[in-house]
């Protein structure tokens, strides 16, 4: 070879001749538009020879009617230069890394590897069962329940969902994917025929009965609530949701009813304080104060009584009196106050006597700014002293302190609250005879 | 929109000739923009929102550009919505993969909120790489981490997909030398007694009353005394709150106070002054004084707030009730009480609260009150509650005894014999005793309750039961102090076995010896779920103790409120 520098120099930097460079600017996107536009340029090659599958040879064995074949340097070269490129334009913000492979020969491993990245991936070639367990198991390990739920998606559009079901019921971080992936999309028939599958009655209940909350219509909502009955929901559920249907049905005939009487402007109380709002969906201790409010003194027979709430929802003393008293409190009706509390023994006598505890009565009626001859007749009830002390302190019950401090004997305590009453008042002067008076033994 | 608000305001946004920002709810937005950009995270029911606005314009034949910015990153499930609904080829999708927010010098926030949900009542494990990516962050800014502990099921899988991202991207971490000597990965669902009591440090009452977001907090007119609201940033730059996140709210007012004289005393100097030192004054001293007197009345003011609310709720009362609970005394006064909080209708976010802290430190409610208790807060707020009952049921913050468990048959021989309050008071004791309640063995083994002879001494505090005024070690805290002292989990396999989970460390001899000792007292603490402040005033005053210095790291900043809200299936 006697080839002078400069014609190898010649040789090598023709363009006719691409040799292979370690040159650094040539980045990736363009030996792969260049490789592109080589691969697609040798398939027009490539394609065309299927018209001449049958070599034709003439009887002396001589190959007739061939063309070229694309073995020459000359004719590549041209074809680099002459097809037309077909190029992919970068779009901005990939991630280089998709470009380098666009191939389909991924293990479920890789693949796994490459959704974790957020990458390009055609899950399409996993079409045995096995291969797409595999892939679900890879999935799973790796613990991304971004690609977990991918995989997910590729499973449910290409296995029936029986098939689907039987393999995940036997797996659980995939199930648990695969309920949550339904609910976010709302797939709710897929989502129901799941815990059917499953036998989860009680879940397949719950998601039936959680779908009255987009319902707005209340007429609606109560049909579809009447649907959610028979629903296998455990005992105490199956009681929650009749009654749910229950007061929103009760509510609904209240509404309507209360909105004429207020729209007819004849009665009184609805004229007095007229309604804020509307008692549709509210909870059932909400309308019990409703009830106590608007139509405390109706018969048990109506929707709207109080007692009749009272009976059918199986509302306990303890909350009737607490409500009763708290809407009663609010209109200042005192006297309805008192008759929540008395009781005819049984020989006739009236005793006061309160499932609640008199301390609680106290704050309600203070709260509500009952006048203090009121406050002090319940803080006398209260059946520990401290506490009764306590809130006639606190409430200015002079009274009931004067004479709490007299009956516990306690003179330092009577003398330090003679300090904070109003001078020459009533209540000073009783303070003093008590003190003055010789028939108690102080005993400080 | 708090995040970015963080980085970039609105008014930086316009500078960059943004014309409106419309936040993604039920509503469209209307817009006659050319350009719409949507930052969401990767949600579905935000891509419904996208693809009814692009097809309400194609519709009415309107073309306009889409770009979606889905922070951190995509999910599949996204782009599965976007083709379905046959937009995703009008909208062009990116990434914002800004996953960690300082909320403060020792104080990163990833801003998910959402992680609690998804994991601990789903079982979703979508968030587990952004985790893994967030250390592994952290790890090439900071070096490989020498000593890595653990604790929960996700706290293991966040640290095995977050070594497999190492080992992949190979090499840039190798030869650093370590900054950070610890990092400790907690789950939320190990401790969620913590989470749910109430809060008494200050920074812990004001989140806990006011909603701290993103690092700052809306103070209303009642706490700025004026008739505006006030956006305030809280972090360490501002110095008077600096002093006192930490303090147990007993101390702060007293602190404030004292606080207060002295700037008065500070500003009154300038009455002896000639021109030349007023003139020093006014120009050194008097803006930091100003900035000083402000924030100083803003804390008064949030002090006195929070004080007139607590009174309101009986607050005294609340937390009586709550360190029964945690101590394991007088359970059925405390089950009435909780039953009062309910018929009175208080607040529905504080009586589950409540229940579930019953429920925890109880090792389930029997099923007696269960029944009682589930049926008087459906009637006191509503049926539809039935549906958040069953979350929490799922996610095991409000079950019930299995039947094995209770005592009924012991118990209604005796009360035959005994009168209804003492019946009461006996089943106390058998609950205490015979009960496989794993929270009190735990905290037994852990004296998570401490012994104090007389009282307790808020303002020099001893421990880290300072936090919830003497009555209880937060259990996360005190696993960290445990794991960290035996640099393993050495001699706590018992306390492993009753959290029932597994455990996880892992030491690296090589990368140790390259870290300095300063960076060996440094830990990065992970919780994954959330943490409150609590926690994290808890493990300041550890590090003081004992010479370490802790990061936090969190899924998001969490309280009770936060955590019920996330199990409501009702919104409230």
């Amino acid at each position: 070879m006697n080839r002078t520098k400069g014609d190898e120099e010649e040789y090598w930097n023709s363009s006719k001749f691409k040799a292979f460079t370690f040159d650094d600017e040539d980045d990736e996107l363009s030996q792969l538009k260049e490789s592109k536009r080589a691969v697609n340029s040798l398939r027009d090659f490539v394609d065309d020879d299927d018209d001449d599958d049958l070599e034709r040879v003439s009887w002396g064995g001589e190959p007739v009617g061939r063309r070229t074949r694309p073995g020459s340097f000359q004719s590549l070269s041209d074809a680099l230069s002459d097809t037309p490129a077909k190029s992919y334009a970068p779009e901005l913000g990939r991630p280089k890394g998709e470009y380098r492979d666009y191939s389909n020969d991924w293990s479920p491993s890789d693949t796994v590897r490459r959704l974790r990245k957020g990458k390009v991936c055609s899950l399409e070639r996993f079409r045995s069962l096995q291969d797409k367990l595999q892939l679900l198991e890879e999935a799973v390990s790796m613990h991304d329940g971004n690609v977990i739920t991918a995989v997910l998606i590729f499973l449910k559009r290409t296995l029936s969902k029986e098939i689907l079901f039987r393999e995940l019921e036997v797996r659980q971080v995939a199930l648990r994917h695969l309920i949550h992936f339904l609910k976010e999309i709302g797939d709710q028939k897929l989502l129901l025929d799941l815990f059917r599958f499953l036998d989860r009655t009680e879940e397949l209940a719950l998601s039936h009965y959680r779908e009255h909350l987009n319902i707005q219509d209340p007429e609606k909502r109560k049909e579809f609530l009447k649907t959610c009955i028979g629903l296998p929901f455990s005992a105490e559920d199956s009681a929650h949701i009749q009654d749910h249907y229950t007061l929103l049905e009760r509510q609904i005939i209240i509404e309507a009813n209360d909105r004429h009487l207020e729209a007819a402007g004849q009665t009184e109380i609805f004229r007095k304080h007229p309604r804020k709002a509307s008692i549709l969906n509210m909870p059932l201790v909400t309308t019990l104060f409703y009830s106590c409010f608007y139509h405390y003194t109706e018969a048990e027979g109506t929707f709207s009584s109080p007692v009749n709430l009272k009976k059918t929802f199986k509302i306990p003393d303890k909350q009737y009196v607490l409500t009763a008293l708290a809407a009663r409190a609010k209109l200042r009706a005192w006297h309805d106050v008192d008759a929540l509390f008395t009781t005819k023994n049984w020989l006739g006598y009236t005793k006061k006597r309160a499932p609640i505890g008199f301390h609680r009565v106290v704050e309600i009626l203070h709260k509500n700014s009952a006048p203090v001859q009121i406050l002090q007749e319940y803080v006398n009830l209260v059946e520990d002293v401290d506490t009764k002390l306590n809130l006639a302190t606190k409430f200015k019950c002079h009274d009931v302190v004067i004479d709490t401090c007299r009956d516990l004997k306690d003179r330092q305590q009577l003398l330090a609250y003679r300090s904070k009453v109003d001078k020459g008042s009533a209540e000073e002067e009783k303070i003093d005879a008590i003190l003055h008076s010789s028939q108690i033994r102080w005993k400080n | 929109m708090s995040p970015l608000d963080r980085i970039a305001n609105v008014s930086i946004l316009k500078q960059h000739e943004v014309d409106k920002l419309y936040k993604v709810e039920s509503k469209p937005a209307v817009s006659s923009s050319e350009q719409l950009c949507f930052l969401v995270r990767p949600r579905i029911k935000n891509m419904r929102y996208i693809a009814n606005l692009v097809n309400a314009d194609k519709l009415a034949g309107r073309t306009r550009k889409y770009k979606v910015i889905f922070s951190p990153q995509k999910f599949y499930a996204c782009e599965m919505v976007l083709e379905e609904e046959g937009i995703y080829g009008d909208v062009s999708c990116d990434e914002w993969a800004f996953s960690l927010l300082p909320l403060d010098v020792d104080l990163l926030s990833m801003e998910l909120p959402e992680f609690f949900r998804d994991y601990f009542l789903e079982g979703d494990q979508r968030w587990i790489n952004t985790v893994a990516q967030a250390l592994h962050l952290l790890s090439t800014l900071y070096g490989p981490f020498p000593n890595c502990y653990g604790i929960g099921r996700c706290a293991k899988m966040s640290y095995e997909l977050w070594r497999k991202l190492e080992d992949e991207e190979d090499g840039e971490t190798k030869g650093r030398r370590p900054e950070i000597g610890h990092i400790f990965l907690l789950d939320r669902d190990m401790d969620f007694v913590t989470a749910l009591c109430s809060q008494v440090v200050y920074e812990g009452l004001v989140d806990d009353t006011f909603r701290i977001k993103c690092g700052s907090v809306d103070f209303g007119p009642e706490v700025t005394s004026s008739d505006k609201s006030l956006k305030v940033l809280l972090n360490a730059e501002d110095k008077v709150f600096n002093e006192i996140r930490n303090e147990h709210f007993s101390n702060v007012f007293g602190f404030l106070s004292q606080k207060a004289r002295n700037l008065q005393a500070q500003y009154d100097r300038r009455r002896g002054m000639d021109i030349k030192q007023m003139k020093n004054f006014v120009s050194q001293e008097l803006k930091g004084l100003k900035q000083e007197h402000r924030l100083l009345s803003l804390h008064i003011g949030a002090c006195e707030s929070i004080m007139k609310k607590k009174t309101k709720q009986d607050f005294q009362e609340l937390i009586k009730t709550e360190h029964a609970l945690l101590e394991g005394f007088n359970i059925r006064e405390s089950t009435s009480y909780i039953e009062e909080h309910i018929d009175r209708q208080v607040s529905p976010i504080e009586s589950l609260r409540l229940m579930c802290l019953l429920s925890i430190t109880e090792n389930g409610l029997i099923p007696k009150d269960y029944r009682s208790l589930k049926t008087q807060y459906l009637q006191s707020y509503g049926p539809e509650h039935l549906l958040t009952f069953s979350n929490l049921r799922r996610a095991g913050l409000l079950t019930e005894q299995a039947p094995g468990d209770t005592l009924t048959a012991v118990e209604s021989k005796v009360s035959k014999l005994v009168t209804d309050k003492a019946a009461g008071k006996i089943t106390d004791a058998f609950s205490s005793l015979a009960k496989r309640s794993n929270f009190r063995a735990i905290s037994k083994k852990l004296n998570l309750i401490p012994r104090v002879d007389g009282e307790y001494d808020l303002k020099v505090p001893r421990d880290m039961a300072y936090v919830f005024s003497g009555a209880y070690v937060p259990l996360s805290c005190r696993i960290i102090e445990q794991v960290l002292e035996r640099r393993s989990w050495q001699g706590l396999d018992e306390v492993v076995r009753l959290l029932n989970c597994s455990e996880l460390a892992f030491t690296d001899m090589t990368k140790e010896d390259k870290a300095s000792s300063e960076s060996l007292r440094l830990i990065l603490v992970v919780f994954l779920g959330g943490c409150t402040f609590s926690e994290i005033s808890a493990l300041r005053f550890l590090g003081r103790e004992k010479g370490y210095r802790f990061i936090f790291l969190t899924t998001a900043v969490t309280n009770s409120a936060r955590l019920m809200e996330a199990m409501s299936e009702v919104k409230a």
